[in-house]
């Protein structure tokens, strides 16, 4: 067979020299080595203190956006449901009263609305099924708790805040907003 | 001061070795039997002679003892697993043992006790234990050497597979 | 009290100290030596530069939950980790620290007690090292526990032979078997491991294989025998079988230091005291500095050759102690009465 590379070595299996059975030349040219690297720069991040950069499409926990004026955006459709491979989001709708304009952008809105984040493998179509531009996937890392019951997460942890708001423009790289530019291929028609 | 710590040392000697005896569980036998091997250690110590109080320690206690130990951790010994003795065996192991005990207390009752007197203080030491090993007692030492010698290639054939049947 | 009787006591208490503090951050710089050998950090979060680490680990210890297990035979189970820990400590009474100092108008010597068979009484007492394990295995009635007992005990009686006659070698030419004259004698010629070399590799290797340390972790090896003997332990039990290693690996180098490398003896010694212009009791400061610093070199070595060198396999280990070290150290033994023989020091 063509080899790929001109890297591999030929094995012999060939009786040892009394230098080399002895060992401690190989012992001794193995603690040069690991001495070596007491010398060498570490590559640990101190996590809390520094933090690696992350790519910019990193899908993370999600978050479920409001519009400029602080309105809910979901509109409990259930094109994420459906389209999540985990069948880790689940939903209730509800319709919207009168006076609640201010609070959920269109007629129908989510009641409950839970992501199981045991199950979320975050492959992000969630985020690419949405008509609506709710849901994104953010660079937050789900954090650690002690019940599994904790990891499912309602409405309370996943939409966000009025006053902090998540910024998921990183998101929006230049080949996602060329995507969306066209509507032909989109269902995103607002 | 000497007095109390050869009285303790015989009594932890004569107690341990009894529970070697009386113990149920054979780990616990040899564990026993190494505590009395530390106080006739002790005993060797009151007598001047450290270094056969050390070689004590070290054949025994540190070598031979965790070889029994060793052996018998490997045999899974439990009580279902001991077989029954008959009790022939049990009434010849009684009067064999009690004729032994007779005779000895037959002996030591008789013999004269001396208060012990150290004739040369520097006995023990190890260099003048080595010069009359090598000088007075040359012949035993060797042949007892080469009594070892035979149980190593006795032990050495005994383990060897047998080539050709 | 009697000045002497007094300062021995003292003495006593500040070599268990000492050696507990060693044995507290030899864990401590285990663990930053591996971290530095394999390009990471290591524990740097408790206290300056991670000063207090082996505290936090302390406390870890004593706050964990203890089991003893059911089927376990718990007196033993209790006894084991008890015995490993007072051998560990009881060797380091026979260590010479230092020389002379003067306090209070008299002369002492920094070594709790000069026996005429110091050399004896260490090996003795790493023979009984192997009981602690081979109890705490056995008690855990764990079949992991009890292969790394019995492993230990085949281990550890294999190389105490190639240890023992490796030092019968350095008694011979040194004479003595009184530790503080070995250390003394290094001082007027060349220190021991130029005369024995073959005997201190030896003595080097067996010292590996008694401590229990990789390459020879056979008792304890995680990746097969998940602990070996002290699988079942938790708590401080645990920490005492840990901290007894640590503690062995301490008293081994200070005695491979007296044996082979002059103590606290150095170089120069007297035209670097005469030089200072140092007093008594401040030369054997500096020989005592200097000694644990040879200490400290050897317990950085072990750490060395642990993070470099993967584990034996059971049989390449018995080979080597018995088919290899053995010989070695019994042709090294006729060498050595060639050599003195030759010298006319022996007729």
């Amino acid at each position: 067979m063509q080899p790929l590379t001109n890297r591999s070595k030929q094995v012999v299996k060939k009786e040892m020299t009394f230098a080399e059975k002895l060992y401690l030349p190989a012992i001794f040219g193995g603690m040069i080595i690991t001495f070596k690297n007491m010398f060498r720069k570490s590559a640990t991040v101190q996590y809390p203190e520094v933090k690696r950069d992350m790519s910019p499409n990193f899908r993370g926990q999600h978050v479920l956006k409001r519009d400029e004026n602080g309105a809910e955006r979901c509109t409990a459709c259930g094109l994420c449901a459906v389209a999540c491979p985990a069948e880790a989001i689940t939903m209730n709708a509800a319709e919207r009263k009168k006076g609640e304009e201010g609070l959920y952008r269109e007629e129908k809105y989510a009641a409950n609305y839970e992501i199981n984040m045991l199950r979320c493998i975050f492959c992000g179509l969630c985020e690419d099924a949405c008509p609506k531009e709710a849901i994104f996937l953010t660079d937050r890392i789900v954090p650690t708790e002690f019940d599994r019951d904790d990891f499912v997460y309602g409405k309370d942890k996943l939409v966000e805040k009025v006053n902090e708001r998540i910024d998921v423009t990183k998101r929006q790289t230049p080949e996602v907003l060329e995507f969306k530019k066209n509507k032909s291929l989109s269902h995103n028609k607002i | 001061m000497t007095h109390y710590v050869f009285y303790f040392l015989s009594f932890l000697a004569i107690l341990s070795g009894l529970m070697v005896v009386f113990s149920k569980n054979p780990i616990h036998s040899v564990l026993y039997l190494v505590i009395t091997f530390f106080a006739i250690a002790g005993h060797y110590i009151l007598l001047n002679a450290q270094f056969l109080a050390v070689v004590h320690i070290v054949v025994y206690a540190g070598a031979i003892m965790v070889l029994f130990l060793y052996v018998l951790m490997l045999l899974n010994l439990n009580v279902s697993a001991e077989p029954v003795k008959k009790t022939w065996v049990k009434v010849a192991g009684v009067i064999s043992g009690g004729m032994l005990l007779l005779t000895l207390v037959a002996t030591f009752g008789k013999a004269e006790t001396q208060p012990l007197i150290q004739k040369d203080a520097t006995i023990g030491v190890t260099a003048n234990l080595g010069k009359i090993l090598f000088n007075e007692f040359a012949l035993p030492f060797e042949i007892s050497s080469v009594l070892l010698l035979g149980a190593m290639v006795g032990a050495i054939m005994l383990s060897k597979k047998e080539v050709n049947k | 009290m009697e000045a002497g009787l007094l300062f021995k006591i003292i003495l006593v208490v500040a070599m268990f100290a000492v050696s507990l503090l060693v044995a507290m951050y030899s864990t401590f710089l285990e663990r930053k030596v591996s971290a530095w050998m394999q390009n990471r950090k290591g524990p740097n979060r408790a206290g300056p530069l991670g000063l207090l680490q082996p505290l936090a680990d302390g406390v870890k210890m004593f706050m964990k939950e203890e089991i003893i297990p059911n089927v376990s035979n718990k007196a033993l189970f209790i006894i084991g980790p008890c015995v490993a820990m007072t051998t560990a400590l009881m060797a380091g009474a026979l260590i010479p620290w230092g020389g002379d100092i003067e306090l209070w108008g008299r002369t002492f010597t920094l070594q709790v007690a000069d026996l005429n068979i110091g050399v004896l009484y260490i090996f003795g007492i790493t023979s009984l090292g192997v009981y602690g394990i081979m109890i705490g295995g056995w008690a855990s009635n764990n079949k992991y526990s009890l292969m790394g007992a019995i492993r230990a005990s085949a281990q550890m009686i294999s190389y105490e032979i190639a240890m023992g006659l490796a030092i019968i070698a350095l008694i011979m030419s040194t004479g003595t078997m009184s530790l503080k004259e070995i250390a003394d004698q290094q001082d007027a010629g060349l220190a021991n491991f130029v005369y024995q070399p073959l005997g201190f590799l030896i003595f080097l290797i067996c010292a590996f294989a008694e401590l229990n340390r990789a390459p020879f972790d056979m008792p304890e090896s995680e990746s097969e025998l998940i602990g070996g003997y002290h699988t079942e332990y938790s708590s401080m039990k645990l920490g005492l079988f840990l901290f007894a290693e640590y503690i062995n690996m301490f008293i081994s180098s200070a005695v491979i230091v007296t044996f082979y490398f002059g103590g606290y003896h150095f170089p120069f010694q007297n035209e670097i005291n005469e030089a200072l212009g140092l007093s008594t009791t401040m030369a054997t400061a500096l020989g005592t500095g200097i000694m644990f610093l040879k200490v400290f070199f050897f317990i950085f070595f072990f750490m060395w050759i642990r993070w470099t060198l993967p584990r034996f396999r059971y049989d390449q280990l018995m080979r080597l102690g018995w088919k290899s070290l053995i010989p070695l150290a019994i042709l090294n033994i006729l060498v050595t009465g060639v050599v003195m023989w030759m010298n006319g020091k022996i007729n």
